[in-house]
């Protein structure tokens, strides 16, 4: 039998018909929904007179348009928005189709509430109308972003008619120095291939730096993977993994463990699997990363200066580097650190759980949030809230001067009322840096959550290497 | 989707690389739950100034430009959200096509399957458009033959690729669920052998919330 690599052995064991050389009809084992890029295909369903075929395979959460205020009931108070939640209730009612809706205690965002309760395993398919599907890399399953039509054809057949993608393999060493997470990684590697480096291919990471990686540390980078452009990204699941999905699955015990495990251990890359694209990086060289521009692949570690224009040759690279300077009002050549930002956002499927509200709190330590700064913090889930609060953290982050708000996606795209006014500058978390992302005219710099908190506490862009061991300056 | 096998339009150029789906169309025009009246969010921000009046200078707002219906775009065009609203907005604003030397994928299935026809070049080529473009100053006639994947304008004309499985979509106009349908004998054997083999992804998401409800 020849060598295969996981993405392979992936879409084989899926694999209901081979259509052509390109396409094969594939099989998916879980269908996220949110309450934007469904409605359409409940609608289209229903003009053909169509079925959900397998119910019990989808699932449905409230998540970008929910206003995040803390009020109790959740109310969304934009007609619009409101409808839309409601539609989907009503659409999944209809269908039988499992829903955490707007006033769920464990609502949030989709790429949070369905992992954190073990509905992620080894091995799956996993498809949802979000782009950031594939966080779900992490844990060894295949998962993507589609659009609306795919959505109903899911619905409908509980496949996808889908083409094959080729393999990049992206190989991570070293141990990430203090003051580093996956996040810093994740935008150093996108600074490099840049934002289409990785069209028409699925990226398997792999490399000693992962090991020490948390699973949660792993979804942000397999989160990422899609802002280079790639069709989906892979972890091979190691004992970390495995034992994250084992502790959220108590149904997976005694003879079927057994075999689960048995299973999962044939999630590998062969050896001789040929992958036609492969990158390395040496995670010990890798400094905290910001971004500069409009565009997720235009970013430099904070101790390092916008590339200046004569530096670039290609033509349309250079087009965009002063079309990106114009919009976020900063200078080529200049550094990044010490620039006064209004807004700090902490949360989003990137960087909105347990773990990144404690390095949050790691960093501020007995700080306050500086004058004149605006900091939010939105959970990722009803599950990250509690958990927050039962530790202290969000104690600590109110007593700091933080908003701890209701959770769901809120300014990573703000599609609720969480919208920045124009020219306000946001140290941000989130994944996407585009031209009016967090409303009009704003200006978004991402980065990992310890970096945002020392924008915070600090009022400007900042390196927190400088923070770190001096907590109480 | 309809049948298609021949585009004669007007192209004009969008020199921006990377250009997202969110500026394609913004947030506060997703917020219905059918497809319409997607055409006047399109380039939302790029079309009208603060206040929502047409910014003179932006050229689909030049009455030389209103017979616009190919872009000719800057690479990996459609990047980031999924949203399907951007397809959408495009074809009811008018688009036929859009050329691009590469174009993200969710969005080029999106697209390809509502019948938006996206067309791969290399850069030199989209350059060499774009220029012709410009140096017209108002869109020039395009003629597209989507048979033979040939584009013609004035001064060029390129062969284009695209996957049998698009190609016919485009000539015959098909009902993807339809067709997928006419398997489902297969997959609903495929999924009870899947299960046998992995009985712990069975009904996983009715369970966990079964679980967590109860």
């Amino acid at each position: 039998m020849s060598s295969k690599t996981l993405y392979q052995k992936l879409v084989d064991s899926h694999t209901v018909v081979k259509l052509d050389e390109e396409n094969v009809l594939l099989f998916c084992d879980l269908h996220l929904m949110n309450e934007y890029t469904s409605p359409q295909a409940f609608a289209g369903l229903n003009e053909k007179d169509r079925g959900v075929l397998i119910p019990g395979q989808n699932v449905s959460v409230v998540s970008h348009i929910i206003p995040t205020h803390n009020e109790a009931p959740r109310r969304i108070a934009d007609p619009a928005s409101s409808l839309q939640a409601s539609n989907l209730k009503k659409n999944c009612v209809k269908h039988n189709i499992p829903l955490f809706d707007t006033d769920d205690a464990l609502q949030g965002i989709e790429h949070v509430v369905s992992p954190e309760h073990g509905m992620v395993r080894p091995g799956m398919v996993i498809i949802c109308g979000d782009s950031h599907t594939t966080t779900y890399g992490a844990l060894g399953a295949l998962g993507f972003g589609i659009g609306t039509s795919e959505v109903e054809h899911v619905l409908a057949t509980q496949t996808l008619v889908y083409r094959l993608a080729k393999n990049m393999r992206i190989q991570i060493n070293g141990v990430l120095p203090v003051g580093t997470t996956s996040k810093d990684m994740i935008l150093n590697i996108i600074s490099q291939i840049g934002a289409k480096g990785a069209i028409g291919y699925v990226v398997e990471f792999c490399g000693s730096a992962l090991e020490d990686l948390s699973t949660e540390a792993r979804f942000t980078l397999c989160n990422m993977a899609v802002e280079a452009g790639a069709r989906g990204a892979l972890i091979a699941p190691d004992k970390t993994a495995i034992d994250y999905v084992l502790a959220r699955s108590p149904d997976i015990v005694g003879e079927i463990k057994d075999r689960a495990l048995a299973h999962w251990a044939g999630l590998y890359s062969d050896k001789d699997a040929l992958f036609e694209k492969e990158y390395a990086f040496d995670a010990t060289d890798m400094a905290p990363f910001v971004t500069w521009g409009t565009s997720p692949d235009q970013a430099i570690a904070i101790n390092a200066s916008i590339p200046t224009k004569d530096s670039i040759k290609d033509p349309v690279d250079r087009l965009s580097l002063e079309q990106a300077l114009k919009y976020t009002k900063l200078a080529d050549g200049q550094a990044l650190e010490g620039t006064p930002i209004e807004h700090v956002f902490i949360g989003s499927c990137t960087n909105g759980r347990i773990e990144d509200l404690r390095n949050v709190v790691a960093v501020i330590g007995n700080r306050k949030v500086a004058a004149g700064v605006r900091a939010m913090v939105v959970p990722g889930s009803g599950a990250v809230k509690a958990q927050a609060e039962r530790e202290g953290i969000a104690d600590k982050l109110i007593a700091a001067g933080f908003e701890w708000r209701k959770p769901g996606c809120s300014m990573c795209l703000a599609m609720n009322d969480d919208v920045l006014t124009s020219g306000t500058r946001c140290a941000s978390t989130t994944n996407r840096n585009f031209e009016g992302r967090q409303g009009r005219g704003a200006i978004t710099h991402l980065m990992s959550p310890a970096m945002a908190a020392a924008a915070a506490v600090t009022g400007k862009i900042t390196d927190v290497r400088k923070l770190q061991g001096t907590e109480n300056a | 989707m309809h049948k298609q096998s021949t585009i004669q339009g007007h192209a004009a150029a969008l020199r921006i690389a990377n250009f997202d789906t969110d500026q394609v169309m913004p947030k506060q025009f997703l917020r219905g739950i059918d497809k319409s009246g997607l055409a006047a969010g399109l380039f939302y921000d790029l079309r009208f100034d603060e206040n929502g009046k047409p910014k003179p200078d932006f050229f689909l707002n030049k009455p030389t430009y209103t017979s616009t219906d190919v872009l000719i775009a800057g690479p990996n065009y459609g990047c980031g959200s999924s949203r399907e609203h951007a397809v959408w907005g495009m074809q009811q604003f008018g688009f036929k096509a859009v050329i691009a030397s590469s174009f993200a994928e969710i969005f080029y299935s999106n697209a390809m399957g509502n019948g938006l026809l996206l067309i791969v070049l290399s850069e030199d080529q989209v350059q060499s458009l774009m220029k012709e473009a410009d140096d017209e100053g108002a869109p020039i006639p395009i003629d597209i033959d989507i048979e033979n994947l040939t584009v013609r304008t004035q001064q060029h004309e390129f062969k284009f690729t695209m996957s049998a499985r698009h190609h016919r979509m485009f000539l015959e106009g098909l009902d993807v669920i339809g067709l997928t349908l006419k398997y489902k004998s297969q997959i609903d054997s495929f999924a009870q052998s899947h299960w046998e083999k992995q009985p712990w992804v069975k009904d996983v998401a009715r369970k966990t919330v079964d679980r967590l409800t109860a």
